[in-house]
């Protein structure tokens, strides 16, 4: 399998961006960041061929690549849907009410923690850990960007808001 | 050397330790016993387990004992009710999830969980949620899994990273999801990768083809040799009833250390293989039948009395005992003949008088990882000595300049400092002594001057030669590409030229676990017992079947497999084939005219002489199936009645112990001297590579082997 097929050039071009930061013969560090640019072009996910085509790329074993892949609960490996959803049940959410939030956002979606919509609008991370917001608990991150001091009113809304 | 030694204090007594060593070092010299599963000397400090953990005078909490240097003055308790307390609490969580499934586990009665939860677990589980299930893996035909089991040491991960080269496991995933995997389903492919079974110190990772067949404390645990190679790996048989359950590694660090290949694990299923031959059988009017043993060595005493001396012939595995190398070469000495060879697959024999008294690797087994350069010619390494290449790979990780000379590109897991690569071994060995005699200023020594004739160097073999003539230590040796090679003599001139040129070693691999043994035995057509030339040279093997026109004796030989491809038919039509083999082929149901069941090595004694010059002697480990004798009994009797003078061996001993005072000084003659020049290139195969799981009768029938992806690929005809 030829990388050029499964990688796009801007892809390979931000890898070789993060690999020249690290020492010669150390480009193991620069996976974070290679299966961030990955995923970020493939729909919030990660396939088994582009897993391989990255290993292959900064010439790697692959196991070293799936470790990192499936270590991190920032890396998809299944599809998602399009927007990503995590929504704060760590200490200081919870005792603000989160767990009442993913009740409500379940039952309003239809879908438990883990799953996607239907339509593919939607995926509902499982259990996020402490996104270091707990002053503006509870929160939740919506496609990397945090909305605080969340009631269920708020939270339709920006859901709704979603395309 | 004083400021390398730190004194530190374990449980109150003083102990010297050098300095940066870990504290578990130190713990386990003066024996104060601390309990781990997840570090191995032979494998990087994961620190991982936590069982491991001790207390130390003045740190906050418990150390973990592999991840912890020793410093001056470090007072160290490792039964203290801290320490105890802190062991016993790690034990708690690693028997979370571990299933209590002992009764069916393989690993019971030997696994180090079961033993140190005797010792620091509890007898009640305070844990009431459920346990964690994990899927098991498909890894192949040799290793089994339970992954419910494993408790995450990672040293089978960290094997592959560190002793293969090629990291075949991971562990997905994280917390209380993490999976000891290959991601996705892939097989393990890699000559050494049983090794993680020992290594599991769990039943996660177990022998498949032993599965469920013993219980480790009903077994007797008996010492032998891996007669499969010219390393000879020292192995433990576990015998249950006569009958060998599974193999794994005897330690010994000048050898094998603690690894042994999948081939030596594996062979031992061969022994047990449907096609071994139970009773003597005799062809008559083209009729296979059973006979006594008496009968059918009274027949081959009375058809060997009848052909006369020359029109014999004996052709010998190189995987014999030096015992029975050594009464074949007295029995071809009393019948009168010098057709006995056992370099099956040599195919250039012109150079034959040159020979050292024995093939040697040009230093010993340990000593090639502490080379600063070597360079490889004609060899498949991988596949023809597993543990010499992880040797090789050691050095290169330790720095040395590691290069090969094939005709084609063998993948190795480290960096090599040059990959020559051409098809005519000779012309690119010619180039490299010309590039060895330019980088060393001296002139060509005159054995090869003919053959470099014509040879220029190119920049890439004058950086061989170049690493080796720079290195303290250097060390050239040639594989068994090159000994098959049709101008073997050539490559051997060129091979000792370049050696010379750089001030480096040479050496030789060597067929089979014992083709040193036969030649000091004198399983040679040019050289007698303890290597005295013969007064006439016989035939060698490729012309051995054709000058022996009335009988001959195959010992250990699948004429199909390990001759060549009209060997069966013209074998078909002497008056006299005995066949000493522990089994039965269709080929040799053709070939032969009598079939004499022997023992595979596990069922004699005998010495195996590895490619150091080291005599290892075993005894047998197994029962012999059947009728079959061990082979040198057979040959005795056969001696009696040939009425060969002293041929009343009581054991195995008396004649090794016969044949090395013959010996005297010659045991130690193995350095090869040119002498004139090298002879024209030879007509058959350039090179022939006998596929790893192909290399012997017992290893052909080894079942889990030949479902190797190895196996199925070399059975396919695919690139190795």
């Amino acid at each position: 399998m030829s990388d050029g097929a499964v990688l796009s050039e801007h892809v390979r071009e931000e890898i070789d961006r993060w690999k020249a930061r690290f020492p010669e013969g150390k480009q193991r560090s620069a996976v974070i960041s290679a299966l961030h640019a990955v995923q970020h072009e493939n729909h919030g996910h990660l396939t088994v061929e582009q897993l391989n085509a990255v290993a292959e790329y900064l010439e790697l074993p692959t196991i070293q690549v799936y470790e990192v892949a499936t270590f991190y609960s920032m890396f998809e490996t299944k599809p998602v849907g399009r927007h990503n959803i995590s929504i704060c049940t760590n200490v200081s959410c919870m005792l603000r009410g989160a767990d009442e939030l993913v009740d409500h956002v379940e039952k309003k979606l239809g879908i438990g923690l883990g799953e996607s919509t239907a339509d593919g609008r939607i995926y509902l991370k499982r259990e996020e850990e402490c996104l270091a917001a707990c002053c503006g608990a509870p929160m939740m991150m919506v496609d990397h960007k945090y909305h605080e001091n969340l009631t269920t009113d708020e939270v339709d809304s920006i859901l709704d808001g979603l395309d | 050397m004083s400021d390398d030694i730190v004194n530190i204090e374990v449980n109150g007594e003083t102990v010297q330790a050098r300095k940066g060593q870990m504290l578990i070092e130190a713990t386990d010299k003066v024996g104060a016993y601390v309990p781990r599963f997840c570090y191995h000397e032979k494998l990087s400090i994961a620190a991982n387990c936590r069982m491991c953990l001790v207390e130390v005078e003045k740190a906050p909490k418990p150390l973990p004992a592999c991840a912890t240097p020793v410093s001056e003055g470090m007072k160290v308790f490792t039964r203290s009710p801290k320490a105890i307390s802190a062991q016993k609490a790690t034990m708690e969580f690693l028997l979370i999830n571990h299933p209590l499934d002992c009764p069916i586990c393989d690993q019971g009665g030997e696994c180090e969980l079961q033993d140190l939860s005797i010792g620091f677990g509890s007898d009640v589980s305070r844990y009431s949620e459920r346990k964690r299930v994990v899927q098991d893996k498909s890894l192949g035909s040799l290793v089994s899994t339970d992954m419910t089991r494993c408790i995450h040491c990672t040293r089978c991960v960290r094997f592959g990273e560190e002793i293969s080269g090629i990291p075949e496991l991971g562990t997905c995933g994280r917390g209380e999801n993490v999976k000891i995997s290959t991601f996705i389903e892939k097989s393990i492919d890699h000559e050494l990768s049983a090794n993680i079974i020992d290594l599991c110190p769990v039943g996660a990772l177990n022998s498949k083809p032993y599965r469920f067949s013993a219980r480790a404390w009903e077994m007797e645990q008996r010492a032998t040799i891996a007669p499969h190679d010219c390393v000879g790996s020292n192995i433990y048989a576990h015998v249950l009833r006569g009958k060998i359950k599974r193999v794994v590694p005897r330690t010994n660090e000048a050898i094998n250390e603690t690894w042994i290949s999948d081939r030596d694990r594996f062979s031992y299923e061969g022994i047990y293989s449907s096609d071994r031959l139970l009773t003597p059988r005799i062809k008559r009017n083209g009729e296979w039948q059973d006979i006594q043993w008496d009968e059918a060595l009274q027949e081959l005493a009375a058809q060997l009395q009848k052909s006369a001396g020359g029109d014999t012939g004996v052709l010998a595995s190189p995987s014999s005992t030096l015992e029975e190398f050594y009464l074949l070469a007295r029995l071809a000495e009393k019948l009168g003949t010098a057709n006995i060879d056992h370099r099956l697959r040599q195919q250039d024999f012109s150079d034959q008088k040159n020979d050292p008294v024995f093939p040697w690797l040009g230093c010993s087994i340990a000593d090639v990882e502490d080379q600063n350069a070597i360079l490889v010619v004609g060899s498949n390494l991988r596949k023809e000595a597993p543990i010499l290449a992880h040797r090789v790979r050691k050095a290169a990780l330790g720095g040395a300049a590691v290069s090969f000379l094939n005709t084609e590109v063998y993948p190795y897991f480290f960096s090599t400092d040059q990959y020559l690569k051409n098809t005519d071994l000779v012309a690119e060995l010619a180039s490299v002594a010309v590039a060895a005699a330019k980088v060393s200023g001296k002139p060509l020594p005159a054995t090869v001057r003919d053959l470099c004739a014509s040879a220029v160097s190119n920049a890439a073999q004058e950086a061989t030669a170049k690493a080796l003539l720079d290195a303290d230590k250097g060390l050239v040796f040639s594989g068994l590409l090159a000994n098959r090679h049709v101008a073997y003599a050539a490559i051997r001139q060129l091979v000792a030229a370049i050696a010379e040129l750089t001030e480096s070693s040479f050496g030789n691999l060597s067929e089979g676990a014992n083709s040193a043994g036969a030649c000091l035995a004198g399983v040679l057509p040019h050289r007698g017992i303890a290597g005295k030339v013969k007064d006439q040279t016989g035939a060698s093997a490729d012309q051995l079947i054709d000058a022996a026109a009335q009988a001959v004796i195959l010992f250990n030989v699948e004429p199909d497999k390990d001759l060549s491809t009209d060997a069966v038919a013209k074998l078909a039509d002497k008056k006299c084939v005995a066949a000493f083999t522990p089994f039965v082929s269709a080929a040799l149901e053709e070939s032969a005219t009598l079939l004499l069941p022997i023992g595979t090595f596990a069922e004699t004694s005998g010495t195996y002489v590895n490619v150091e010059g080291r005599w290892q002697s075993v005894a047998g480990v197994a029962s012999p199936l059947g009728d079959s004798r061990p082979g040198w009994k057979v040959l005795r009797v056969l001696g009696n009645l040939l009425e060969v003078d002293g041929f009343e061996y009581v054991s195995s001993e008396d004649i090794r112990d016969e044949l090395e005072q013959q010996l005297g000084a010659s045991k130690e003659t193995r350095t090869y001297k040119a002498n004139g020049s090298a002879a024209k290139v030879g007509k058959g195969a350039a090179v022939q590579d006998v596929p790893i799981y192909q290399i012997d009768a017992v290893v052909r029938r080894a079942g889990a082997l030949q479902r190797t992806p190895e196996a199925l690929r070399s059975e396919s005809g695919e690139a190795k």
